[in-house]
């Protein structure tokens, strides 16, 4: 009999005046009753909405049932069929605008918590059981993957799988991209990402960090080396600046590097490693995105009193996660909303004081389906701060595109490939995730990762 | 790979190592830079390529001891591996054809990024005068190597226990007032040296490439934390330089951005020395 609660089985957290001083997981995850109780309300429904509402199709209410049932390996690897990065995606997919959000539940009451079981299915492996990965036989072909982000880590292990001789090139000491250096520990312990990294190696994936292709080894190097098609999955690294007066006084961070050194170089861990970064009493960071709400919570967490959001437009627009918004104003952060900088105000030092901004309010729909925030005249203030973090988007890193004759890409940066395979103008170079879509998610990655890897696989079958 | 297969001290402070690394050898040029961490916590810092050699498949650094880090890498050893070795990054150095008479300046550990530049100039025939300077005597590194591809050396000291005494920037100006005309003036040391040189060479109107080493993390572009202002522009120094056009360089803001966080870099040095003295004592 199908659980009838219009609400999910809440998620365990730790007080949010706790761990707002800690870099600890701040939702705990489901214990076994409670995965249970939450998979019966799932009504299995025949047509399966929530199926498609998924990027990779993750056979949904396949593996639910064998959470209800109290087979939690069979649920692992059900979703492990489609999805190859289960704990990662079950802790921060945009559930709401994907699988949930088409959810039959969801018409009345809250949908099923989709996320959270399969984040317990995947936890729950991690925890019981011993991952018996062995590498496959090799059919002695030679592939390249760069970058070692979502998207090529699943193009790898697809790879793999199939017996090619897969190697990434990483650009970073650390593979795992954002996912190792953006995303923070308190929503995505470095931990689960170094496992399924440690996996990805006993399938027989090769890593080299360290390799900065386009100065190191250009793709055209690749080829001559032997590798018969390359995965492009570099990611959109380029921090965008605002381009206002003060942008470069010492406590303007773009929020890669404030990310960075918190999470990849641990500088909450100062000075026993020995990358330090400044946070100050009183932060502003500009944006309202999850890389936004990242950075602010981050910043509480290294001791600021005040952090403020400031956003141009209102809460409604803001591009961020809701768990994320709503866990940001849980732990005390400041919404200063329809709100934009106009200058960063230093002192006599060149240290930041200060940032003017003024109010905006809400005008017609523009391009991108969102209210156009227009300036209010007369509005200037000044919000008292000695940190501005800027995390107002990314785009996709240049040395590639520009060390590589024949690669097409967007004005703005994004490598063009044919969508059905990801093939780009290059013969057998394919490209996905974030450096051809601009910064998009973890499961978009992922899943294009995985189509690459079908399409080489193909590419390569036919040559 | 990574190996330390030479180390030599040149001064009190600064050391030169020998690194294997036969694919970067291969691949670098004058200009160019390596990130370096020493251990597996260790921070990223970033030191020019002073020499490389395609066929021995070895990369060559130079660096001062001034805080944790390059202390850190000092006390290794030949034989010891340097935990991360990554690079060539940055652009080139570019000359045009028209380049025929060079002045290249050199300040205290800057005449280690200035060599290889100097270096491949002198293969290309062109003409070079270089001044080379340092605190005293024991400061004035490279002297031979310099020499060996340069017209006319002079070495200025500021207590001057070696050639002349006083500033470099003093036998720039002579230099100019005689009558020398230079196509380009290469000016790499430290910023305020790099400063007074822009400040003399604009107003003979000399183009003057300097070479910028602020802070940086991954050298690649994503952290925008490398930024200085060139021309009114923002530019990231670890893919748009390091090299630049010094007379549109902002400098003030440059050695502004240099001092963030010198309080912090005190206290991991400080916390590094007292270590190393319990170590010492425990093991001693
Ligand atoms: C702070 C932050 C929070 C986020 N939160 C979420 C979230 O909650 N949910 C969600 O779904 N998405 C989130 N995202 C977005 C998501 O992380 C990205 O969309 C996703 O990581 C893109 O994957 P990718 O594999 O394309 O690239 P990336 O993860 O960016 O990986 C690219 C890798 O390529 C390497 N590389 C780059 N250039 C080179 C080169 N020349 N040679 C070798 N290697 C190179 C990089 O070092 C990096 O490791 C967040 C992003 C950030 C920054
Ligand atoms: C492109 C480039 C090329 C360089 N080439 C050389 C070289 O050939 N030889 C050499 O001796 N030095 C070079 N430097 C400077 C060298 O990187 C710093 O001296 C070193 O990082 C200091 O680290 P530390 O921990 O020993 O000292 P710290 O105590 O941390 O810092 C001392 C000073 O070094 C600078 N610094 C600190 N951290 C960094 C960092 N991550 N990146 C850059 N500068 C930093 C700051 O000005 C600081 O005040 C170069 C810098 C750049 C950007
Ligand atoms: S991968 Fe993401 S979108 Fe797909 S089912 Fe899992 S949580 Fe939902
Ligand atoms: S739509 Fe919701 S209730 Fe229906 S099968 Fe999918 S998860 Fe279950
Ligand atoms: S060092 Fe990060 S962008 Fe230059």
């Amino acid at each position: 009999m199908a659980n009838m609660s219009l609400k999910k089985v809440q998620m365990p957290e730790q007080d949010p005046n706790v761990r707002n001083k800690n870099f600890k997981e701040v939702a705990l995850g489901y214990e076994e009753n409670m995965a249970v109780e939450e998979a019966e309300r799932c009504i299995q429904c025949k047509n399966q909405p929530c199926v498609s509402g998924c990027p990779v199709h993750v056979q949904i209410p396949d593996f639910i049932k064998q959470i209800a049932n109290r087979n939690f390996e069979e649920a692992y690897q059900k979703i492990k069929e489609t999805n190859n990065l289960p704990a990662v995606c079950g802790r921060v997919c945009p559930q709401e605008n994907q699988c949930e959000s088409v959810c039959t539940r969801g018409k009345k009451g809250e949908p099923v918590a989709i996320g959270r079981l399969e984040r317990f299915a995947a936890d729950w492996y991690m925890k019981n059981k011993e991952d018996k990965v062995e590498a496959p036989k090799k059919i002695g072909r030679k592939v390249a993957v760069i970058g070692s982000g979502p998207a090529g880590l699943s193009c790898a292990g697809d790879l793999a799988k199939m017996g090619y001789d897969t190697t990434i090139f990483e650009a970073f000491h650390t593979p795992g991209g954002v996912l190792m250096y953006g995303i923070p520990e308190f929503r995505l312990p470095k931990e689960i990402v170094q496992k399924e990294i440690d996996s990805l190696k006993k399938l027989g994936v090769k890593i080299e960090t360290n390799m900065v292709i386009g100065k190191i080894l250009t793709i055209d190097d690749l080829f001559e080396m032997g590798y018969e098609a390359v995965f492009i999955g570099t990611g959109a690294g380029l921090p965008k600046f605002m381009g206002i007066p003060g942008e470069n006084l010492n406590g303007v961070y773009s929020a890669n590097e404030f990310l960075t050194r918190i999470n990849l170089m641990k500088a909450y861990d100062f000075p026993n490693n020995p990358t330090p970064v400044k946070v100050g009493k009183k932060v502003a960071v500009v944006g309202g995105g999850n890389v936004a709400m990242d950075a602010a919570r981050s910043a509480k967490r290294m001791g600021a009193d005040e952090v403020y959001i400031v956003y141009r437009r209102s809460e409604e627009e803001m591009p961020a996660r809701l768990e994320e918004i709503h866990h940001a104003k849980e732990e005390g952060i400041i919404f200063k909303l329809l709100t934009n900088p106009v200058r960063v105000i230093g002192d006599e030092s060149g240290n930041v004081k200060g940032i003017e901004c003024v109010n905006m309010v809400l005008g017609e729909v523009d391009q991108s389906g969102r209210r156009r925030p227009i300036e209010e005249k007369g509005s200037e203030h000044v919000i008292e701060v000695d940190t501005v973090i800027i995390a107002i988007g990314q785009s996709p890193n240049p040395l590639i595109t520009s060390t590589t004759e024949g690669l097409e890409k967007q004005k703005w940066g994004g490598i063009i490939v044919n969508e059905d395979t990801l093939e780009t103008s290059r013969k057998g170079v394919f490209a996905g995730g974030d450096a051809v879509t601009g910064a998009a998610t973890v499961i978009l990655a992922m899943g294009a990762g995985k189509k690459a890897a079908a399409s080489i696989h193909k590419f390569l079958s036919e040559k | 790979m990574n190996e330390i297969l030479e180390k030599k001290q040149l001064n009190p402070t600064v050391k030169l190592m020998v690194i294997n690394s036969p694919l970067m050898a291969k691949k670098a040029k004058p200009g160019q830079f390596v990130i370096v961490r020493v251990d597996e916590k260790g921070e990223r810092i970033p030191l020019t390529i002073a020499d490389y050699d395609g066929e021995k498949g070895t990369v060559t650094i130079i660096f001062q001891e001034v805080g944790m880090s390059t202390k850190k890498l000092g006390t290794l050893d030949v034989g010891d591996k340097l935990h991360d070795f990554v690079g060539p990054l940055g652009k080139p150095v570019e000359f045009s054809k028209d380049t025929k008479r060079v002045l290249a300046i050199g300040g205290g550990v800057g005449v280690a990024p200035l060599y290889p530049k100097v270096k491949m100039l002198n293969k290309n025939g062109v003409s070079i005068d270089s001044i080379i300077g340092g605190r005293s005597a024991e400061y004035v590194i490279l002297e031979d190597e310099m020499r060996a591809v340069s017209d006319n050396l002079y070495i200025t000291t500021d207590d001057g226990s070696k050639g002349r005494k006083g500033f470099v920037t003093d036998v720039l100006k002579e230099l100019i007032e005689k009558g020398n005309k230079y196509d380009e003036v290469i000016a790499i040391g430290p910023l305020i040296m790099m400063k007074m040189v822009c400040n003399i060479t604009r107003e003979y109107n000399i183009p003057t490439m300097v070479s910028m080493n602020p802070i940086m993390i991954d050298g690649t572009g994503m952290c925008g934390g490398c930024r200085v202002t060139v021309g009114g522009e923002t530019k990231f120094a670890c893919v748009d330089g390091p090299a630049f056009d010094g007379l549109q360089v902002d400098f003030d803001e440059a050695m502004r951005r240099q001092n963030m966080y010198k309080d912090m870099e005190k206290k991991a040095l400080e916390q590094y020395e007292h270590e190393c003295k319990l170590g010492g004592i425990l093991n001693g």
